[in-house]
């Protein structure tokens, strides 16, 4: 099967980096821009993709405590097709101890394509309080949305045919930072 | 997995599976909304042809949560007291659409022979079946263990190095039997207690067997002290002198709860008879998980629900 890098580490650096600094703009509007933002990693690669932002909010903006602002939803309960897969392993969700209502909460997955991930994690984030905002993070956009779902920040818009795969690896989980098309 | 019918079918990974799920369900059952859309639109039946107040309640919260429907049938004041067999009663209730059936019978087997008999297609969960089995309530005890000695960093592990000892009515506890399969699963060494004739004569068990509870807190030092119900309405033989005696020799009091390690806990599936197996002071101290046991009796359900419920499609095809 051909494999095509698309991002190398240093480009998945800089969108990463890229991605954070447009959050901290979008809510700039806010008296203090950083310390109502929550970030919520879906696993497995969002909630590393997540505690990545946090570091670099965290690296310009002093009242940004990642321990305090960063968590996990998982959102295999909320799926709509739990009855034609085989059976999910639930993983843990955690929600900083400050909760999520009235925060503006960053949704960080890796790949974005059909948005019924997306869907699932906004109805999860319902039973956990009412956010102020919700927007999403993701590394990738492949297009072939199921839903009116968009991503507010994105690192790499990435065109794709429906039997291509796109593979993210990330250095804390694969050993390595890139992003490859498997086609 | 289709049906939950003895802990002997489930393998290390599937048990230390369904415990995982069931960590992730009691984080939900302490949240402030405590329900998942998981299970919209199944139906769970409890089917209940013996009596019980927390498996069944247990079992209707754990699919509530789930966002299932639930029938609840007793057989008392239904059309089983006018004559309706097993088979009948079944296949009415799945002709109304339901999709699990949770049976607790007074007859070993009765939840297999719903499962295997081909007169229903739904998802079996054996809620309790005669002397045989107790598949949930073995479950909820090894989470409970687990939950105790690994806390926070439960997630993945299994019981190795632990030795449980279960103290009664062997020869008629269905409690017995499923935990004897689990916890040898698991890895965790089982000892029985009992006096002589309260133990089984077939002795090919993976178990140790003692006759004297002092020995065995003495000599063994357990990490898990499970003391079973005596079932009054099962001592129709001469299994023991006296309740005083039994009590004297083999329930749980002030003096055998010193003896036991610092960090052993005592469990009781209940309902307790307090001052015969157990005594008052010991079902209240800080060793005794017997609520605990209640409350995560609710998620390991929900995660037994979900793992038989969730992938019905992959089953069908």
């Amino acid at each position: 099967m051909p494999t095509r890098t698309v991002l190398t580490a240093e480009d998945l650096k800089r969108a990463l980096t890229r991605i954070s600094h447009q959050i901290l703009e979008s809510n700039a509007s806010n008296p203090s821009p950083a310390s109502d933002i929550v970030l919520l990693g879906i696993p497995t690669r969002g909630v590393t993709l997540a505690k990545r932002i946090a570091s670099v909010i965290a690296s310009t903006e002093a009242e940004f405590i990642p321990d305090n602002s960063v968590g996990r939803l998982d959102i295999t309960m909320y799926r709509d097709d739990l009855a034609n897969k085989p059976t999910r392993q639930v993983t843990q969700t955690q929600i900083p101890a400050q909760g999520i209502t009235d925060k503006v909460v960053i949704l960080v997955d890796d790949v974005l394509y059909s948005g019924r991930t997306i869907r699932a994690a906004l109805d999860a984030l319902n039973d956990f309080g009412r956010p102020k905002s919700v927007k999403l993070a993701v590394l990738v956009d492949r297009g072939h949305r199921e839903l009116p779902i968009r991503a507010d920040f994105v690192g790499k818009n990435l065109p794709t045919s429906r039997d291509e795969r796109i593979g993210v690896q990330l250095m804390e989980i694969d050993g390595l930072d890139s992003v490859v098309i498997e086609s | 997995m289709k049906h939950l019918l003895s802990t002997k079918d489930l393998s290390k990974d599937q048990a230390v599976g369904i415990l995982d799920i069931a960590e992730e369900m009691s984080a939900v059952n302490s949240r402030e909304i405590k329900k998942l859309p998981t299970l919209r639109g199944k139906t769970v039946v409890n089917l209940f042809f013996e009596d019980s107040t927390r498996t069944r309640i247990s079992f209707e919260l754990a699919a509530k949560r789930l966002s299932a429907d639930v029938i609840n049938f007793s057989a008392k004041g239904s059309s089983v007291s006018k004559g309706e067999s097993l088979k009948d009663t079944a296949q009415t209730l799945e002709a109304m659409g339901t999709e699990a059936v949770v049976i607790r019978h007074a007859a070993s087997g009765a939840a297999q022979k719903l499962a295997e008999s081909g007169w229903i297609t739904s998802h079996i969960v054996n809620a309790g079946d005669g002397t045989h089995e107790h598949p949930t309530q073995a479950l909820l005890d090894a989470f409970t263990i687990r939950k105790r000695f690994h806390g926070a960093a439960s997630t993945g592990k299994d019981l190795s190095g632990l030795k449980v000892a279960i103290v009664g009515d062997i020869l008629h506890s269905r409690v017995a039997r499923s935990n004897l399969h689990l916890l040898n699963t698991l890895g965790a060494e089982v000892l029985f207690v009992a006096p002589p004739t309260l133990l089984p004569a077939a002795q090919d068990w993976k178990a140790k067997f003692h006759y004297s509870l002092d020995a065995c807190i003495n000599d063994e030092q357990p990490d898990v002290l499970m003391m079973l119900r005596i079932q009054l309405e099962r001592m129709n033989a001469s299994f023991f002198p006296s309740e005083r005696e039994y009590a004297r020799g083999w329930g749980l009091n002030r003096s055998r709860l010193e003896n036991l390690k610092e960090t052993a806990i005592v469990m009781h599936p209940g309902p307790m008879n307090r001052g015969l197996e157990i005594d008052a002071h010991s079902a209240d101290s800080p060793k005794s998980t017997v609520l605990e046991q209640v409350s995560n009796g609710v998620s390991v359900r929900m995660a037994v629900l979900y793992s038989l419920l969730s992938n019905e499609g992959l089953i069908n095809d």
